[in-house]
């Protein structure tokens, strides 16, 4: 039994235009910020995102409910081609997809109610009904009061308001939702909450994430399927018990032995990948593979041919020239 | 062996005057720091970590108050004259921040800012602070030192720039650095480094140094001993191994609890949300989001007791022993 994805992104690039001045003379440059992603999420499901800060993951969030223009690509949403389509039809859909920022003290408008707030895209959407009832039982979804309705952002803590900002999401019913970083900005007691009321909502309501974080373990805890991301492209792609337990791209391998984990008889008996220097700038990447100027594995090879995201059996594709 | 104390805090306590009230940011901390040893501080945003480091440090504001002691190899520093602190700071003590960029100046070549930083506390020739501070980025692990040296802070990395922070306080020699989430802002690939460097300052040049941070992972790393705050006081303390093994105060075993692990199915948040410190609440100011609180606990201040090889301040420490992270 196969389920249709509700989401297939295919061989999406998407490039920006940047201009940097050197001394008087000014030059254009591209960013390739996200080349060649494909990727699908079915119902349900949770799809995690991660990757190096400047990877591309904010980016493909953007371009999937198409905040930005892809490049090039395709979006497919419950079958029907995203990019190109017109802006009535994708505004009907928008309904149907939403996302959730990172930073819950910004993503509030401070002047308008936390209740104006999630009324917001039923008004834009122009949704039928009783938006104040609605509010009131989006309040009660996410583990707030239907009192805090008529109150303001500065009211609440993080955690809140980053419920609030899941009921505003929320309010139009969608099916997919892209996360963007949305717990970590929370202190460790209060990203809890937010991660099982994220889990909760997914078995009541059968949403389909698209869950972009840093914080592996987090990750781990709510993904059904991991992608990482280096420098704008897909390295590696598994299950979430199969990334952990055998990753094989030599950045992810990297990745997983860099993370601190809290237990310090587990840190201090580990070997750790170091990796040297930081990650290179997209807009002039490494020729061929682009982790292999930090690969600890990295032949003359590497330079000269760029490995292609191969699936070599049991649904784990890896673009490695040299996997584990 | 245990090295000498070199970093000592006794009934260390901070106020900001607000509009709304005082602010009680730091309400009595107390903190022993030996050398050669990485004192992890860690706790809830607003629970008054930054502000007791830079409290002693003299960096803030001007209408906060501070009282108790701070001492630093025997020096007070509360209430020490301007030029005192001046001579302590880089010197004595140095601090290193989550963003660096706001800490280095972006007009000035890398090399002519660590020239400074040596100047400002020793006499030495300009020709050789400049030779110091080529070995000193060598130290921190950059490429190219001397060409480096030549360039301004926007052409270096995050990771890079971070480095260099490191450089300049380890410029003088301190006998204490404190870093304040020095790695948060960092891809983990860049903190593993980072934190190699930290280590590396800690056991060769036997350093005390206080890392604050809300990574729990990172703690458990590099860190010999942890002092978890709430609320602006200490709440537990102890060495690493310990305090993660069988934590004995409530806020310390919800944190640990919270925190994704393999085969936890469900997280587990600690309910409500950190207090307001214009009016914390009486006696054990966590007692409004503890599981386990009892009547007493609104009438009285817990004190650090030895729970253990741990000292905790809770009142029914002794009992919550065994209930593990
Ligand atoms: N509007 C833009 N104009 C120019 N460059 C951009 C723009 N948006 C993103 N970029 C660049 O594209 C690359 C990918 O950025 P993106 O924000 O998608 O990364 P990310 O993986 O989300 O990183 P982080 O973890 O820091 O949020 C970066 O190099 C970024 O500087
Ligand atoms: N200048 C100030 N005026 C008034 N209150 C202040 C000032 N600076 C800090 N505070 C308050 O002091 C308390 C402690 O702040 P501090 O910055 O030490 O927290 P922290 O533990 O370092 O948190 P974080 O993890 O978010 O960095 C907070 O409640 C904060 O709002
Ligand atoms: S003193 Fe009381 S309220 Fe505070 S942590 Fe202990 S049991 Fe909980
Ligand atoms: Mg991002
Ligand atoms: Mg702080």
């Amino acid at each position: 039994m196969t389920v249709e994805p509700i989401l297939a992104v295919d061989g999406l690039v998407k490039h920006f235009t940047v201009k940097t001045a050197r001394g008087v003379r000014a030059y254009k440059n591209t960013v390739q910020a996200v080349s060649n992603v494909s990727f699908s999420v079915r119902p349900g499901e949770t799809l995690g995102l991660v990757g190096e800060s400047g990877s591309g993951k904010t980016t493909v969030g953007r371009c999937i409910l198409r905040l930005i223009e892809p490049t090039a690509g395709s979006v497919r949403f419950q079958g029907e081609e995203l990019v190109g389509m017109r802006a009535e039809r994708l505004r009907e859909l928008r309904r149907d997809m939403q996302i959730v920022f990172q930073d819950p003290y910004a993503s509030l408008d401070p002047r308008l109610t936390v209740g104006t707030s999630i009324a917001e895209p039923l008004e834009v959407q122009r949704i039928p009904g009783d938006h104040r009832a609605r509010v009131k039982e989006l309040l009660e979804l996410v583990g707030l009061s239907p009192d805090h309705s008529r109150r303001f952002p500065h009211e609440f803590s993080g955690g809140q308001r980053q419920r609030i900002g899941i009921a505003r999401a929320l309010a139009s019913n969608p099916k997919l939702l892209v996360l963007d970083e949305p717990v970590s900005a929370l202190d460790v007691s209060i990203q809890a909450g937010v991660v099982n009321l994220l889990a909760d909502l997914q078995d009541q309501l059968g949403l389909a994430y698209v869950f972009i974080a840093h914080d592996l373990s987090v990750v781990r805890h709510v993904s059904h399927n991991v992608a990482v991301m280096y420098l704008g492209k897909l390295v590696e792609v598994a299950t979430a018990e199969t990334l952990y337990e055998r990753a094989s791209h030599p950045y992810t391998r990297a990745l997983l032995s860099a993370i601190p984990v809290p237990d310090p008889g587990v840190e201090r008996g580990r070997r750790r990948i170091m990796l040297e220097g930081d990650v290179p700038s997209p807009i002039d990447p490494p020729s061929g593979c682009r982790f292999r100027t930090r690969c600890p594995k990295a032949q003359d090879h590497c330079a000269v041919e760029e490995p292609a995201l191969v699936d070599r059996g049991q649904g784990h594709p890896v673009a490695c020239h040299f996997p584990d | 062996m245990t090295n000498e104390v070199v970093l000592s805090l006794r009934d260390f306590r901070v106020t900001f005057p607000t509009l709304f009230g005082d602010v009680q940011a730091v309400r009595g901390i107390d903190l022993d720091v030996r050398a050669g040893e990485i004192v992890g501080v860690v706790g809830e945003s607003g629970s008054g970590k930054s502000v007791t480091f830079l409290g002693l440090m003299g960096l803030l504001p001007k209408g906060a108050r501070i009282s108790g002691s701070a001492t630093v190899n025997g020096t007070e520093l509360v209430g020490a004259p301007r030029q005192v602190l001046r001579e302590v700071r880089g010197r004595k003590v140095a601090m290193i921040f989550q963003d660096p960029l706001s800490a280095l100046n972006p007009t000035h070549r890398i090399g002519h800012q660590i020239v400074e930083m040596i100047r400002a506390h020793q006499s030495m020739s300009k020709a050789a602070a400049m030779e110091r501070a080529i070995e000193l980025l060598n130290d921190v692990g950059i490429p190219q030192p001397r060409e480096r040296a030549r360039q301004y802070p926007h052409e270096f990395s995050g990771g890079m720039r971070q480095r260099v922070m490191i450089a300049m306080a380890i410029a003088n020699d301190p006998d204490v650095l404190i870093a304040d989430e020095p790695t948060t802002a960092l891809d983990v690939t860049v903190q593993a480094q980072i934190l190699e460097i930290l280590q590396k300052i800690q056991s060769e040049r036997q350093a005390a140094i206080v890392l604050i941070t809300h990574d729990l992972g990172v703690v458990a790393r590099v860190a010999d001993r942890v002092q978890g705050m709430y609320a602006g006081r200490v709440v537990e303390r102890g060495p690493v191994a310990a305090l993660y093994d069988h934590p004995s105060h409530p806020y310390t075993q919800g944190l640990l609890r919270s925190l994704p692990s393999v085969g936890r199915d469900r997280l587990v948040p600690i309910p409500g949300s950190p207090p307001n410190m214009i009016e914390p609440p009486s006696g054990c100011a966590f007692r409004v989001r503890c599981p386990h609180a009892i009547d007493r606990c609104s009438l009285e201040v817990p004190t650090l007791r030895v729970v253990g090889d741990l000292e905790s301040a809770c009142l029914r420490a002794d009992e919550l022993r065994s209930v593990g992270p």
